[in-house]
């Protein structure tokens, strides 16, 4: 069974249907035991990081995630659910995030006014690193990003997909261990971002080139 | 680098896509879920799905149509039509829509706006607006004056302070749906679209005349514009998702094409 945590930060329908189309038995879930049993983890999240960070520790399920980490679940975490997988973000004037991966979230500052945030649409990520999730995908393609804020992983090995938006070359995908996550909407990606999707619930959690710290 | 969206759009009466004119002559184009698939599948970036006689029947949003949509695609698409407060708003979110759009609506009740983006986020709430050519510039600065009720009423408000307010309110991206280039096919208003999109700080959706490739790229060049709707020329089959990118990117508009093929 594969959990999709519920921690009021956004809209769960999408991630849903889309693990319905790929035929996998998934629940909608803020339930500590659900993901405690659960054979993989997905994280979404749409939102401020300072609500959703308040939301995760009032409904006690900071802890059961680390450790579902710690045993080596398969863990994908989607939009602000790969931001605040990192130790702080600069939103909301600056909030303690789970510090599950080392680094920071900063904002979009663009110099050219055409560049809008948040960064809106469809953009190319380039897959930096090998990893079990890329399996069958080409080593760049289109998905679908809506955000305002971007991770910087302080070891470079965790940044395993860039893309370039607003003057930076930002990380869009990061991973260590048994966790991955995408700043893009695997769930809106068309059919590549299901085939994303498809092998992350194909992936045992191993054979990714970092470790967490 | 960021791709300009090409989004067709969808007008639903009673459950069926149907075309007019300035909602006028209104034919039959066939099943939403059926076509959403079809553009999807052809490549397209998005999808906007108007339930157009929910407001004028007084009903909520066909929620059913939503979710039948929403298990056909995976990209994101909006709502509108029927909402008429933030329940409705979550009920359409819920059934599996990325977005929500207002028009008259906000007009009447901007706090509406305000009232989405804080409990959705602002990447949920769309403004539509349906701005039409007017010579009274002392009230209209712009050249451009907002309608309401499906271009029936004029608001007197100036479509670019309409805009900036909105964007204020927190609206995350605007639609400027040109009232004269409607249903045309001759090209979109480029001028309003182009003072919207220098004045807002967010996205902006060029909707009304798409008739070419040529008219897209004119309106994501010249007008500035992010994303465009395209409705007519794709129904009746003029031309496809997969043809006008692949003639936007000849010339030189950075659209995705690679939509991934096949699905596993």
């Amino acid at each position: 069974m594969i959990a999709i945590v519920d921690y009021r930060a956004g809209n769960l329908t999408s991630v849903k249907l889309a693990l319905d189309e790929l035929g996998r038995d998934a629940i909608i879930t803020s339930n500590p035991d659900d993901i405690a049993k659960a054979e993989r983890i997905v994280f979404p999240g749409v939102g401020a990081a300072g609500a959703a960070m308040r939301h995760l520790t009032e409904m006690g399920l900071a802890e059961p995630l680390r450790q579902a980490i710690a045993a080596g679940t398969p863990f994908l975490g989607i939009c602000l659910g790969m931001q605040i997988l990192f130790e702080r973000s600069a939103e909301d004037g600056g909030v303690e995030c789970l510090g599950l991966l080392p680094g920071s979230v900063e904002r979009f500052r663009p110099r050219d006014p055409r560049d809008k945030v948040p960064h809106m649409g469809w953009n190319l990520v380039r897959f930096a690193r090998a990893h079990p999730v890329f399996a069958g995908l080409p080593p760049e393609g289109y998905f679908y990003f809506v955000h305002s804020y971007y991770v910087v992983p302080t070891r470079p090995e965790h940044a395993l997909g860039r893309t370039d938006y607003a003057g930076v070359e930002f990380c869009s995908v990061a991973g260590a261990g048994s966790v991955i996550a995408t700043q893009f909407h695997v769930e809106k990606s068309g059919p590549l971002g299901l085939r994303l999707l498809d092998a992350f619930t194909r992936w045992d959690g191993r054979g990714a080139e970092a470790s967490p710290c | 680098m960021l791709t300009r969206r090409l989004i067709p759009c969808l007008d639903v009466i009673r459950g069926r896509v149907t075309k007019g004119v300035r909602f006028q002559n209104n034919v039959d184009l066939g099943d939403p879920v059926e076509i959403a698939r079809r553009y999807y599948l052809d490549g397209c970036d998005e999808l906007v799905v108007y339930d157009i006689t929910a407001s004028a029947e007084r009903r909520p949003t066909d929620l059913d149509m939503v979710a039948r949509v929403a298990r056909a695609v995976r990209i994101p698409f909006a709502v509108g039509g029927g909402i008429s407060s933030t329940d409705d708003m979550a009920r359409a979110l819920a059934a599996g829509a990325e977005k929500i759009s207002v028009n008259s609506l906000a007009v009447l009740h901007p706090e509406i706006i305000a009232e989405g983006a804080r409990a959705f986020g602002s990447q949920c709430m769309v403004l539509g607006m349906d701005p039409a050519a007017t010579a009274d510039r002392a009230r209209c600065p712009s050249g451009y004056e907002v309608t309401i009720r499906g271009f029936r009423e004029r608001t007197g408000l100036d479509a670019v302070e309409w805009a900036r307010r909105a964007a204020d309110l927190g609206v995350g991206e605007i639609v400027v749906n040109s009232v004269d280039a409607d249903g045309t096919r001759s090209g979109f208003e480029l001028n309003i679209t182009r003072q919207i999109a220098e004045a807002v700080p967010v996205p902006v959706v060029a909707s009304g005349g798409a008739g070419c490739a040529a008219h897209l790229r004119d309106v994501f060049v010249e007008a500035k514009a992010d994303a465009a709707i395209v409705a007519g020329i794709l129904h009746t089959g003029a031309t496809t998702v997969a043809r006008l990118k692949a003639e936007l990117a000849e010339m030189g508009v950075p659209v995705r094409r690679d939509a991934g093929g096949k699905t596993p």
